[in-house]
């Protein structure tokens, strides 16, 4: 199984984060990784975004244009990514902060109010582990115990009181997907 | 072997550093690897006792570089393109005078100050030379993380092996991005290589040692000369690294060197599907070139497409190797723009079909 995912959003909502926990996970189940960042200037203020490629095969080019599934925790990025999904691929999207939802129709589309859920657990810098939920919810692409186990790896020992907040959230955005 | 992490180019490159044992990196900071000098920062002189330095600037960095290589250290440096660019009259004199040492560049967009995504235009800069003079660096093009790892450990033996400065050169996304990468274990430290020109002080009754690139007298800097020429034209029978994908059937050849062969390798891909005969040769070594290996594919494939993040350097050795017996065509983007496996399909059928 093949993978090939963009994490996308404003910077400091923790999108590189997302595909770095995916990517930790990735290796941990002894698959292939790439983790790509964008490192501009436009990470200030601006959209930042990882594309993160997961797969049980030799991974060719890092860089593509077209996606299995487009994470975009805000408006800039449903608008610049809906249209690089490819047809039968997944959109996640923030439903509780979006203006303009996507609307494409030969694309699944997950609205899912993140935002909403972070306000439920009183931490809204746990919104990239809920929608992190969500997508490994949808794609599977690594097993749900291994995220833990990477969440272990990623945190130096004194955060690991977060986890288990971190894998709360991770769990409220798997019940996000039906 | 070693274990398994999944690590950011710089960082990785950081990490083989301390793991080959060098004893000393001077560096100055630039993005996009800085990474490699804040990861030295936080490991390298408690782990192992390496020197670090931040120098003032890159002009003093190299300095640095040219004696501690004269004294017989293993040596590193890093930098990106406008850095590189200050070294260049280092890295002539350090030729000149035949010290072993490696330097990275991790390529961003030029020219001027440029910008600091990533490009390729610095290809002409590091094989035929840079600096002033008749001379060339042994030049390798890693196209993944783990070949960057690999290619530090190379990349020391290969200028001690010749005495002479060593490049990597990588780009700004290998630099950023990260990927699974399998580390080679710690090696010791050397404390005296032993070099018999090593400028470490005068043994008894043995001869001065003496480092200069300065030769007066024309003959004796031919003489210098000559023996450079030797040493480049040994490199190019014996050190020449590239990878052939799919070539035995292939009707069309895809060249790319760096992070531009992983995106000709997914457009192999994309067109072996539409049922298009193509392969892949990737040069490891862009200095020595495999020049032999074009020469002979050649006469037995309807094309070659050279694809660069600059606006076409090594299609000009390319074009050298096969001396004109296939048709060689071009396709690049500048100025830190990568292009996509689909834009290269596009271009290549719209020229080849």
């Amino acid at each position: 199984m093949t993978q090939e995912a963009i994490f996308s959003g404003f910077g400091g909502q923790g999108v590189l984060t997302m595909g770095m926990i995916l990517g930790y996970a990735g290796i941990m189940e002894d698959k292939e990784v790439t983790w790509m960042p964008s490192y501009g200037p436009e990470m200030r203020g601006g959209t930042a975004n990882c594309i993160t490629i997961v797969s049980d095969e030799p991974i060719s080019s890092p860089i593509i244009s077209t996606f299995d599934s487009v994470v975009a925790l805000n408006q800039p990025s449903i608008d610049k990514f809906e249209k690089a999904v490819r047809p039968g691929g997944n959109i996640f999207y923030d439903s509780a902060n979006t203006l303009r939802p996507p609307t494409r129709t030969d694309i699944n589309i997950y609205a899912c109010p993140v935002s909403d859920e972070a306000i439920k657990l009183k931490n809204t810098k746990v919104l990239n582990m809920i929608m992190l939920g969500a997508f490994v919810k949808v794609t599977n692409v690594v097993q749900v115990e291994t995220i833990w186990k990477a969440l272990k790896e990623i945190l130096p020992e004194r955060y690991h009181k977060l986890i288990p907040l971190n894998q709360q959230a991770f769990e409220a955005g798997m019940n996000l997907i039906k | 072997m070693g274990e398994k992490k999944l690590m950011k180019g710089n960082e990785a490159l950081a990490e083989a550093m301390i793991r080959a044992g060098c004893d000393a990196y001077f560096g100055y900071p630039i993005t996009p690897q800085s990474e490699v000098l804040e990861y030295l920062s936080r490991e390298a002189t408690q782990r192992t006792g390496m020197v670090l330095i931040q120098a003032e600037s890159e002009v003093a960095a190299i300095n640095m570089i040219y004696g501690a290589a004269g004294c017989g250290k293993r040596v590193m440096t890093t930098s990106s393109s406008p850095g590189i660019s200050l070294m260049q009259e280092g890295l002539s004199y350090i030729a000149s005078a035949e010290l072993p040492c490696l330097l990275a560049n991790i390529n961003r967009g030029g020219p001027g100050l440029g910008t600091i995504q990533p490009a390729q235009g610095d290809y002409f800069q590091s094989v035929k030379g840079g600096g002033h003079g008749d001379y060339h660096l042994l030049v390798l093009a890693p196209n993944s993380v783990q070949e960057t790892v690999d290619f530090v450990k190379l990349g020391f033996e290969l200028a001690e092996k010749y005495r002479t400065p060593v490049m990597i050169l990588s780009d700004g996304a290998i630099g950023q991005m990260m990927e699974k990468v399998e580390l080679f274990p710690q090696m010791e430290r050397v404390a005296d290589r032993g070099y018999p020109w090593q400028t470490t002080g005068k043994p008894i009754n043995g001869e001065r040692r003496y480092i200069t690139s300065l030769h007066i007298q024309p003959e004796k800097m031919e003489e210098i000369n000559r023996r450079l020429q030797a040493k480049y034209k040994k490199m190019q029978e014996e050190e020449v690294r590239y990878q052939a994908t799919l070539i035995d059937d292939a009707e069309y050849i895809l060249t790319a060197f760096g992070l531009v062969s992983r995106i000709c390798m997914k457009t192999v891909q994309l067109g072996r599907a539409k049922g298009i005969k193509l392969g892949m040769i990737r040069p490891q070594t862009l200095f020595p070139f495999p020049t032999k290996q074009f020469a002979e594919i050649a006469p037995k494939i309807k094309g070659i497409l050279d694809v660069e993040m600059n606006s076409g350097q090594m299609v000009e050795d390319v074009r050298l190797a096969v001396e004109g017996k296939t048709r060689v065509e071009f396709y690049g983007r500048m100025g830190g723009v990568i292009p996509t496996p689909d834009e290269i399909l596009e271009h290549f059928e719209k020229t080849f079909l």
